[in-house]
């Protein structure tokens, strides 16, 4: 059994004289040692997930074992498993006070799991040093910087030593430089401890770069989960753009002959191809062309982004879904206050 | 106990950025010895008799200060949980194994301690402009406040996680602070007041409280009035208490 096993997992808020439906049905099952990505639109239901598997939200309906408690009858054994890093933007931020120092949050956090003091400052201590934090334990957190802060609030998160650890948007903000140095960090996460790293992102960059797996999640169920590479192929396969001299016509009818052509399309001299794995299928493609004696001016091959996964299978492109952007329920109705985080 | 030990944690945490912004106390409690020093004065020139005490004025009047200290002082403690809130750090101390309700009792006690302190600071200002009271009635006097502030702290944390914005907290808490200030009689007797006010000022809870202080500090122990203002102070420290309670320990947050 993997470390989270989600069956039918709902949660419908009541407002007023509405229902909304944020999550309707979710079933999750992410293997040990993974770093699992959740994507989704704002208002798909990706934070009302993440709460309820988090033990901050009950589920309406469903049920789910987390880090091997039962989600619904032991939320207290979920919570002494699983370590949690809040989002930093948005209504709330990602859980550390600014009055604080460095040094005295991570001690306070491994209080908070009951550790025993040695044991908590050699925890404080190791994870200083892990997440380059070093030199800076005396300092007060609002004078850290946005990745500073970050590295921190994962630090909190990995305080006693989790089996599986919920990240919720943690780059959210950050600059580029600060977003690849967290990466690895994210990523030394599994390669060095066998954490189970579950984070739900805005950036498919980071989803298609760290991530072994990745669920999305629209209108509040799951469409589609499966490894970066596996989704893509699945979904949209690549596209070649050729140009020729002429003989468009009759190249295009050659192509269109190939098993491995799902589509053509040819105007003006450029044929664009959708095919399934491109670099395999291309010098097949090249060598049909040179055999009919048709002079090839360029080719590109253009591999689909998972954006184009996103965009086939939700409608909507997740590049155009700012983090700062009010979210939107299902229905283009706004979510009530505790779902609309995402 | 687990809960022992959580609470004690939260409160040492609270403690410490309480410490490492003692401004706020200090402010706190600049409030009541301004009216001790600036508003006192007027009152010792009234005959004892019209503030229905012996003695000086001092020993009505420093009651009432320690209640209007108890009320603002832990009424307003909720804009922290906003901030807190905010910061993320309830959320993150709720997916931890720590008591759910320790998260607020820590703070209810770090509270309690900062009040008790800014008493005794008072009751001290007080004796130098010419209290002389029992020091059995000081003491009293903090159990009330003391009592006082379990009840009002918890129940503002609680509404200032249920309303989450500083901006709707602030005017709600002062529509229900100041109209009980004024019923209670701490600046001048309610029985001065016409018959509808002094009726008016029944519903005020902390009318009891501060009646029953004043009568300690007369040396008064054992009597009627002194059952009543117990009564009412911990009726609502017990009822505030679970009220604030089960909002920090429901599941859903």
């Amino acid at each position: 059994m993997g470390i989270i096993e989600a069956r039918g997992l709902a949660r419908t808020f009541k407002s007023r004289k509405r229902t909304v439906e944020a999550v309707r049905g979710v079933d999750l099952s992410v293997g040990d040692g993974q770093i699992v990505g959740f994507l989704g639109p704002n208002g798909a239901g990706k934070t009302t997930t993440l709460r309820m598997l988090t033990t901050l939200l009950r589920p309406t309906a469903g049920t789910a074992t987390v880090a091997g408690a039962d989600l619904l009858r032991d939320p207290l054994g979920v919570r002494k498993r699983i370590g949690y890093v809040p989002q930093a933007i948005g209504p709330t931020m990602g859980g550390t006070d600014p009055s604080c120092l460095v040094l005295e949050e991570l001690l306070d956090q491994a209080g908070l799991y009951h550790l025993r003091a040695d044991q908590a400052h050699q925890r404080a201590e190791l994870l200083i040093g892990q997440l380059d934090l070093t030199g800076l334990e005396r300092r007060l957190v609002k004078t850290l910087s946005g990745g500073q802060r970050r590295r921190l609030e994962i630090a909190l998160g990995l305080v006693h030593q989790p089996p599986l650890v919920f990240l919720d948007e943690p780059t959210t903000g950050l600059d580029p430089q600060s977003r690849s140095n967290l990466w690895e960090h994210i990523g030394r996460l599994r390669s060095d401890l066998g954490t189970t790293v579950f984070l739900t992102t805005h950036y498919l960059e980071e989803a298609d770069v760290l991530c072994d797996r990745v669920f999305i999640i629209d209108h509040g169920v799951i469409v589609a989960d499966g490894t970066p590479d596996e989704l893509k192929r699945r979904i949209s396969g690549d596209v070649v753009t050729l140009r020729v001299t002429g003989e468009d016509a009759a190249a295009s009818k050659l192509l269109a002959d190939q098993a491995v052509v799902r589509e053509i399309t040819a105007a003006d001299g450029t044929l664009k191809l959708t095919v399934e794995r491109g670099e395999q299928a291309l010098p097949a493609l090249l060598r049909v062309l040179d055999g009919a004696g048709i002079t090839l001016e360029s080719i590109n091959l253009s591999r689909p982004t998972l954006d184009d996964v996103f965009l086939t299978l939700t409608g909507r492109s997740l590049r155009d879904d700012s983090p700062g952007q009010a979210s939107r329920g299902p229905a283009g109705e706004p979510e009530p206050a505790v779902a609309t985080k995402e | 106990m687990s809960f022992i030990r959580d609470t004690l944690m939260v409160f040492r945490r609270q403690e410490r950025l309480a410490l490492r912004n003692p401004a706020w106390v200090i402010i706190g409690l600049m409030q009541p010895i301004l009216y001790l020093a600036l508003f006192g004065p007027l009152l010792t020139r009234l005959p004892t008799a019209t503030l229905g005490t012996t003695g000086n004025a001092y020993k009505f009047f420093v009651p009432g200060l320690l209640i209007q200290l108890g009320l603002f002082g832990s009424t307003f403690v909720g804009f922290a949980i906003i901030s807190d809130w905010r910061a993320g750090v309830i959320e993150r101390f709720r997916v931890t194994p720590v008591s759910r309700l320790a998260i607020m009792a820590g703070r209810v006690l770090r509270d309690v301690v900062t009040l008790v302190v800014q008493a005794a600071v008072l009751v001290l200002v007080g004796v130098a402009f010419g209290l002389r009271a029992p020091v059995a009635a000081v003491f009293i006097g903090f159990g009330f406040i003391v009592l006082v502030a379990v009840g009002l702290a918890s129940v503002s944390y609680a509404t200032g996680l249920l309303v989450k914005s500083e901006d709707s907290f602030a005017p709600l808490v002062n529509t229900v602070v100041v109209p009980l200030l004024l019923l209670s009689g701490i600046f001048l007797p309610m029985t001065l007041g016409p018959g509808w006010l002094q009726g008016v000022a029944r519903i005020s809870p902390f009318r009891y409280i501060i009646d029953a202080m004043r009568e300690a500090y007369q040396g008064q122990y054992f009597n009627t009035i002194m059952v009543e203002g117990i009564a009412v102070a911990a009726g609502m420290a017990v009822l505030f208490l679970w009220l604030g309670s089960r909002v920090f320990v429901r599941e859903n947050a």
